[in-house]
Formats: structure tokens, sequence, C-alpha cells
């Protein structure tokens, strides 16, 4: 499913003068599917806002531009937003604070059951299962325990389980790595990987961490003030110290590596994922040194 | 929800936003008083206090129809007291030959629809112009007398400007947690009475937790911060009586003494 939007404007209490804030101003942006987009910016720049847009949990106003998710376009009259949400699936910032039932199975199979009613017991058992286990956490063990007796990297696990329970072809995530630590974080963006490649087709992330964006997204697009200011690809957005600054964000690692060692002379081609990276230097060093690199040599240990 | 702004709260800077909220409380309850006095059917004094009021939005600089949109919020009680006068009222003489609608009744449903729409335009003009902790600040110094029959004043006051300030994160919080469900297609506005309210399970649960959660987070900052109580605290916004309170107080003054004598002269006449 392709995600089009055109001239995309939102104004938040617009009935008041004195409360409107312009959230979202003229955004226009195609995301394809299959890629792993990253939506970065400062705190109050609209990203949140827009991609509330993407399942219907903010609706359009009349001319206030369009926006098409696969075949659903979501500024029409009528639009069926229940279908369109078992599509996009939508993780928000400290997603085990939506958990609510008496079990973790409970919890997870909500989705299944307003989504599906219809499924039968076995499927939906089915279901549930693979979600669990999708996210890592043991099925058999944890489904009939209390989702408030779990710890804090499994509640947020069994949450994200609960959204991807109905397969959506869509994930989007605000801000989900918002409190875990570096372990934490480093299995959940594994885990993110893992389900990239499964049913899930296009991952949509909102992220404060330029590493994150800068490993994993294919494209990136930086929001300001409602504005989009830029969209490209994670190497284009962080070409220059001058022009990240100016768009109020940090470089990743990488492009800070990339820029200090051009300073003193090294060259360095890579497109800033961490693998890239080293790959890139790995060749220049063994150029440097007239040496010929073994074979398993630009490969393995990308385990950050 | 984010559209919803907490009470009716307009922000602006103007006369009335700047007057001291316990002299406005006092002023606003004068001015019921003021309308309640008009004596029946004497409809002078109530353009009296239209006029008071026009006067004070003009100052408060809000836009008069969204004064008028809050009698929204009680139309149907205004409506209902007004067909009962109409219908029931037996006193003064039919409009026609047997009817049973007679003029006292029509009277005293103007009457009556004059006195409730005066009352709650009146008092959402005070929560216009006052943020709810305004309020609460207000209520508390009003309240202070009692502390010498040993009433925790200040500790009421804590406990409701706790309440009015967790409000606003409340809203967002159940904002956000409604939006998480609808995300995994729980639906609100659809089917009868008691599958909303199973709907609503998956929100109130959250909720419930999360204040749990955030009132007890707050009640260590206050902790760590060695928060005790009334004892010689002083306030980061000291409430004071300026010349603004003393106009507002002349004008509502006026109002009142314009009504009382206005009674006089409808007896003399």
């Amino acid at each position: 499913m392709q995600i089009i939007a055109q001239n995309l404007t939102y104004i938040y209490s617009e009935k008041t003068k004195s409360l409107a804030v312009k959230a979202l101003d003229n955004i226009s942006v195609t995301i394809n599917e299959g890629e792993f987009f990253g939506i970065i910016g400062k705190t109050g720049s609209g990203k949140s806002t827009f991609v509330q847009h993407l399942n219907g949990l903010i609706k359009i106003a009349k001319n206030k531009g369009s926006l098409t998710v696969g075949e659903y376009n979501l500024s029409a009259k009528k639009c069926d937003y229940k279908a369109l949400r078992s599509k996009v699936g939508m993780v928000f910032q400290y997603p085990e604070h939506q958990l609510f039932a008496e079990t973790v199975f409970d919890d997870v199979a909500f989705g299944i059951k307003s989504f599906m009613p219809s499924l039968s017991k076995e499927e939906t058992e089915k279901r549930v299962k693979n979600a669990i286990e999708l996210v890592g956490l043991d099925y058999e063990k944890l489904k009939d325990k209390s989702p408030f007796d779990l710890s804090g990297g499994q509640k947020r696990r069994v949450a994200i389980a609960g959204v991807i329970v109905t397969q959506p072809e869509i994930l989007v995530l605000d801000e989900p790595a918002a409190g875990l630590d570096p372990k934490g974080k480093r299995e959940f963006i594994a885990l993110l990987k893992s389900l990239h490649g499964n049913f899930i087709k296009t991952i949509i992330i909102v992220s404060h961490d330029m590493n994150l964006v800068a490993d994993n997204c294919t494209r990136t697009a930086v929001f300001g003030d409602g504005k989009l200011l830029e969209v490209g690809t994670p190497k284009e957005i962080f070409s220059s110290k001058e022009k990240v600054k100016s768009l109020g964000l940090e470089l990743p690692v990488t492009a800070f590596l990339t820029q200090e060692l051009d300073k003193k002379g090294i060259k360095i081609d890579s497109d800033l994922t961490t693998q890239g990276f080293i790959d890139a230097f790995a060749k220049y060093y063994f150029a440097k040194k007239g040496l010929t690199p073994r074979n398993d040599a630009l490969k393995g240990g990308n385990d950050l | 929800m984010k559209e919803l702004t907490f009470g009716q709260y307009y922000p602006q800077q103007s006369f009335v936003h700047k007057l001291n909220p316990s002299v406005k409380i006092l002023l606003v309850i004068a001015y019921v008083v003021a309308v309640f006095l008009v004596k029946q059917f004497h409809f002078l004094g109530f353009a009296a206090c239209f006029l008071v009021l026009i006067i004070a939005t003009i100052c408060a600089r809000i836009p008069f129809f969204r004064i008028l949109k809050s009698i929204k919020a009680v139309i149907f009680f205004i409506v209902l007291s007004a067909v009962i006068q109409i219908f029931f009222n037996k006193n003064g003489t039919p409009l026609w030959e047997n009817g049973f609608i007679t003029d006292q009744g029509l009277l005293s449903a103007a009457y009556i629809f004059c006195r409730i729409v005066l009352v709650v335009m009146g008092a959402s003009l005070l929560t216009f112009t006052t943020s709810p902790v305004e309020i609460a600040d207000g209520i508390e110094m009003l309240m202070y007398p009692l502390k010498w029959i040993k009433v925790p004043v200040h500790e009421f006051a804590l406990i409701m400007s706790l309440a009015l300030r967790l409000i606003p994160d409340l809203l967002d919080e159940t904002d956000r947690i409604i939006k998480a469900q609808k995300s995994r297609g729980a639906e609100f506005e659809s089917g009868n009475l008691f599958k909303r309210i199973k709907a609503l399970v998956p929100v109130l649960v959250p909720l419930l937790i999360g204040s749990f959660r955030r009132a007890g987070s707050l009640a260590d900052a206050m902790d760590a911060r060695c928060y005790a109580g009334s004892k010689k605290r002083t306030r980061y916004k000291r409430l004071t009586v300026s010349y603004r309170d003393l106009l507002a107080f002349i004008l509502i003054a006026g109002l009142v003494a314009g009504v009382v004598l206005l009674n006089g002269f409808y007896v003399l006449l």
C-alpha cells in the first residue's frame, strides 16, 4: 500500500483564534510500499499529528489537502476507517500504557475480536500465539498471566503484539524506543527489522534517535514547525553539518565520523549505516595498505 | 480531544481577565443577587442587568456570541420552565375565550426566561475570563476566614488545585488511549448503550492505572521537596486588589442599587 499525502494541512482549535495552532502546513509526501520510512524533527514539529492522519485518527478537514493510503481515500466523505485501521497498525509512545485486559492472551486478542469477530477460536489462538512469538516472548508461559505483572520491556512487547496480531501491512511507530535501556533498544530494533521482512511491508517510524534513523531507514522526512523541510535518504539528509544544524537536528555517529575523517583528508563514502560505514572504512584501509581483504572481512559483526 | 479546552477559559488580555479572581467571584454573586432582586414583571431591571453584562463582555474582549452559546448547555431547562409557566399559570386573564394560556402566564414565562439566561451568561463570563486555577485561588482566599474555626483551608485548596492541574493531563492521556484502542479496532460511537459502556473498559482501565501512577509520582515529588502544608508558605502569584477591582465593584454596586431603586419606583408607579 502506497501512502500519498498532498497539501495536507491541520489546525488545532481552529475555531478559537487565540488557541489555534497550525500543526501541519501543506505537507506533500509519498511513501512507497516496502520502505522503512523515518520521520524526524523537533518536539512540536507536527510529526505525531502527521502519523495520526495515516489511520484516520485525525480526520482531514474540508479543503485541507488529500491523503490516500492504498485504496483508502481519507479525504473523501466516506472512508471505511475500521478496515483501514486493520491494515495500518499504530504503536504509540509508551504502548504498554494501553494494556487493559486480565490476561496477556485477551489483550493481544483484542484487535482480532474487534476487527475480525467471525474468526474461529482456533484461528484466533494461532494468530495470538504467532504475534506473541514474533515479539520474542514465550506464549505458553505468558498467555494466562496478567499483563500488569510483567516487566516493562515485556509489557511493551505484549502491547506491540496486540497491534501486529491483525497482520497490518503498514506499521506506524511513534517514538517506540523511548525509555528503553540500550540493550532493550537494540533488541527492539532487531525486532522491527524482522517484522519488516514479515507480513509488514512498510514501517514508518517517528524518532529522535538519529543513529536509529541512519542505520535503518530507506528514506527520512524532516519536519519543522508543521512544515515538511526535507525528504531523502539518510545520506542526503545528513550530508552537511550546517544543514543538519539548521534543521534543528543532530548528526548520527556515522555521519559525524565521516565528516571528522574528511577534515583529516580521509574520504569515506558510505550510506551512513553502521555496517556501510565499517565496510567503506575497511575498504579505504585495505586499499591504502595495499592489502587484499579476506573474503569475509567485509561481512559480519554488524550487530553494533 | 485537544479541541476541547477544559472549562471554557478564553485566554485574552483584558480588564476583566486581570481582575482579582476572588473579587470577581464575589461580584458575580452580587450580579446574580441583582438579577434575582428584580421584581416580577419589572423588565427594566433585567435591561439594566443585561446592559452591565454587555459592558463586562466588551471589557473582557470576548465575542458576544460565545457568551450566548453558553446558554446551549441549559437550553432544555430554560424551555421547560418557560413552557410550564405558559401552560400551568392560571392567574390573570386568558388570552382568548376559554383558552388556558393567560397573559400572566406568558409574562412569567418571559420573566423566568430572562432570569435564567442572565444568570447563566453572567456565570459563564466568570469561567470565560478566569482560568480554573485562578478560580481555585480565589475560592481559597474567600474561604480564608474559615481558618479561624480550624478548617484546613489550605489543604482543601491544594486538593482542588491538584485536581484541576491533573485534568488536562488526564484528558491528554485519555485522548492517547482512545486513539491507541481505536487503532486496534475499538469503536465508541456505534452499537447499543450496553455495547458502548463495554467499549469503555479498554479506556478506563489504563486510565485508572495511569492516574494512580501519576498521583504516586506526584506525591513522591512533593515529598522530595519537603512539601509540608500551609505553614508560612509564600505564593507564586500573589493576589492583589487594584483600581480595576474598585471600578468593577462600583459598576456592580451601581447595578444592585439601580435594581433596588427601580423596584421602588415600580411601587410608586
